[in-house]
């Protein structure tokens, strides 16, 4: 067991016949991703990769029985991509794109809210059920199966943990990068209530970092809701506020979002806080 | 990005808000000429992106063209909490009756625009939200529907303004919340929003940040940019496509990723160093995107090492350290350099930097203690280059 992606994944991959698109395709099909289909406007009936090109995402889904999506469009057609996945009736919509400008993932939100619709992203590294399917630009061989369920809001930050959780030959059940912008699909607590409903996830790792409140709505979350030992880590402590760290998300604005406001939430329901990257492995070996 | 507060009014005014009459000014005598052709009392304002100028003496009531001057000579050139004073917008003093706040923001949780109103304007809404948060009001915007005229009037009413203003302020409101949406705004807000003795209202102060992402559909929001309140390395690395943000520190730290180059900051710390900057390189850099990032982090002279964390996964390894040689021949330094790179070539990225006699790190625990050692001087001669 797993959630979100798993053996069953039939992707369908928006903008495939892109740079990024290509690349990372390759790389998913070699994780063992099955791929079913690729979404260009203007490129149907071609076969890139060994994988048939669409026009629209509802002729794939017509043609494929696709159930999941990725999207690797530019900035500037990534919300549209979202809302003809969404439409077409795709199950799980991971978007990878970054920079999407926030006004336009209010309204692509709004209408996600009326629809069964799952969105990972955007701005974000995909998910991951090692052994089974990679939907997403993390690398593959980091990755273990095993009883860790990891939630993150940044990319390489969650490799690390990945990476270091690996070499002690703890491995993962799904590794869930839900995204650094301020407005995103999923957030802590939806994918909590899924790890915690996972029969396959023992432990779960929550990474957060500074901006918004997110993490404190985690807390309340798992202190109500969550019985599964869940250990954490909030990058930014020596973040100056006003500062955007990278991430559209990452900024701390009128003295709210910092980590230790972050952290004080976090301890206060149980949930211990790492100091440093290295650390989250260990406080997940002592909880196995 | 930030607008001063003349380009946030002006764009106001645009949307129908009324603002007070006034121009912005560089040199005293003009500030002079201004007031006179006002021929009122006018206040002097300085134009620096920070809050509080008030309090900081950056805003001055001048009742002739006389004192405008005066007032203008005080304020151009003062150092506003670490910004010079470069402009001061010469505005027609008004006569306050009251001071209401209003605002648009991106509620996060909710994934909204919601307006704000409060009746205790002209303070920071910061420290009232914290204080007395039952004097803000808020009602949030259905994107698709947009700001309606019964929700205005409800927040008018909410903050108990007299009914004889509920038109305007329903006006004023629909404006801002039209000039947020068209300008792609992630904040909005008018505060102080001014009663005047005849009963009219007024958007004296003004503040605007822009979306970053959404600049490329708007090329005369961009050309607003003021340079002067950038530091130069954030304008260069803004144009090199690199995120920096220069802190206070003597560790100057190079990542791949927003979130692990902050907890590469945290680790500094953690073991007793304090980081120079933020540096996120991105995905997949190139060398000489890595070049351009190490030229940045060196031309800050408290930078006593450098720590470079990279974890390879689009990003390659050997990549990165080519960029790192090419920058250390453009800009030679004695500066210590701790390397640590795993993931995707990293054998390759290492063998090219044994070249450059730099210590190397396996974790980035391990690589962090060695910065900080080196900042502070424990360091074997032998591998500083």
């Amino acid at each position: 067991m797993s959630i979100l992606v798993d053996r069953n994944t039939r992707l369908v991959v928006q903008g495939l016949t892109g740079r990024e698109g290509m690349f990372h395709a390759a790389q998913m099909i070699e994780y063992g991703t099955n791929i079913v289909a690729g979404v260009t406007p203007g490129k149907g009936g071609q076969q890139v990769l060994g994988v048939p090109i669409f026009n629209t995402v509802a002729e794939a889904r017509a043609a494929t029985a696709c159930n999941a999506s990725i999207i690797y469009v530019p900035a500037r057609f990534a919300p549209d991509a979202i809302l003809e996945a969404a439409d077409a009736g795709i199950e799980l919509i991971v978007c990878i794109t970054e920079g999407i400008p926030v006004l336009d993932m209010i309204a692509v939100r709004a209408h996600l809210e009326r629809l069964p619709t799952r969105l990972i992203g955007p701005n974000c590294p995909g998910v991951i059920t090692p052994g089974e399917a990679k939907v997403g630009i993390m690398p593959g061989r980091i990755h273990k199966p095993g009883p860790v369920g990891i939630v993150s809001r940044s990319g390489t930050l969650t490799y690390e943990a990945v990476a270091a959780l690996s070499e002690m030959d703890i491995g993962q059940s799904t590794v869930v990068g839900i995204g650094g912008d301020p407005i995103i699909g999923s957030r802590f607590v939806d994918i909590l209530a899924l790890f915690q409903q996972d029969p396959a996830t023992k432990a779960i790792v929550l990474i957060g970092e500074i901006g918004g409140n997110d993490e404190e709505l985690a807390a309340e979350y798992i202190r109500w809701h969550v019985t599964k030992p869940v250990v954490a880590f909030i990058a930014g402590q020596t973040a100056p506020p006003g500062k955007r760290m990278g991430h559209a998300g990452a900024i701390i604005s009128g003295g709210k979002g910092t980590a230790a406001d972050k952290i004080k939430a976090l301890e206060a329901v149980g949930v211990p806080v790492a100091h440093h990257p290295g650390e989250i492995a260990e406080l997940i070996a002592q909880r196995l | 990005m930030k607008l001063h507060e003349y380009q946030a009014k002006r764009i106001f005014a645009q949307y129908g808000i009324p603002i007070p009459r006034g121009e912005v000014a560089t040199s005293p005598t003009q500030a002079r000429d201004i007031a006179q052709r006002l021929g009122k009392p006018v206040v002097i304002k300085a134009q620096v992106l920070v809050g509080g100028r008030g309090k900081a003496g950056g805003i001055r009531l001048a009742r002739t063209p006389d004192e405008a001057e005066e007032k203008a000579d005080a304020i151009l050139g003062m150092n506003l909490k670490g910004f010079t004073v470069r402009r001061v917008l010469v505005d027609e003093a008004s006569d306050i009756r009251k001071e209401i706040y209003l605002g648009l923001v991106i509620d996060r949780a909710r994934a909204r625009v919601v307006m704000m109103a409060s009746a205790e304007g002209g303070v920071d809404i910061e420290e009232v939200a914290a204080t007395k948060p039952e004097a803000i009001k808020t009602v949030v915007v259905e994107p698709a529907l947009g700001l309606r005229s019964y929700q205005a009037i409800g927040l008018a009413s909410a903050i108990g303004l007299p009914q004889e203003h509920f038109r305007l302020f329903q006006q004023i409101a629909q404006g801002l919340y039209e000039a947020f949406i068209r300008c792609d705004a992630e904040l909005a807000e008018i505060n102080p929003l001014v009663i005047q003795g005849d009963g009219t209202l007024l958007a004296l102060d003004g503040k605007m940040v822009l979306d970053d992402n959404a600049l490329f559909r708007h090329p005369d929001l961009e050309e607003m940019r003021d340079l002067d309140e950038e530091a130069p390395a954030e304008t260069e690395a803004r144009i090199n496509g690199l995120s920096y943000v220069k802190l206070d520190g003597e560790i100057g730290c190079m990542v791949n990723g927003a979130g692990l180059a902050m907890a590469t900051m945290d680790i500094v710390k953690h073991y007793g160093g304090a980081p120079a900057n933020f540096l996120d390189i991105g995905g997949g850099a190139r060398a000489e995107k890595v070049a351009a990032a190490l030229r940045i982090i060196l031309s800050d002279p408290n930078v006593k090492a450098v720590l470079f964390n990279i974890f390879g996964g689009i990003t390659r390894c050997d990549e990165v350290a080519r960029g790192i040689l090419a920058a250390l021949e453009q800009v030679p330094t004695r500066v210590p350099m701790v390397a640590r790179l795993v993931g995707t070539n990293e054998e390759e990225g290492r063998a090219i930097l044994a070249e450059a006699h730099m210590a190397t790190a396996r974790t980035l625990a391990e690589a962090a203690q060695k910065a900080v050692a080196a900042a502070r001087g424990d360091w074997p001669l032998e591998v500083v280059r």
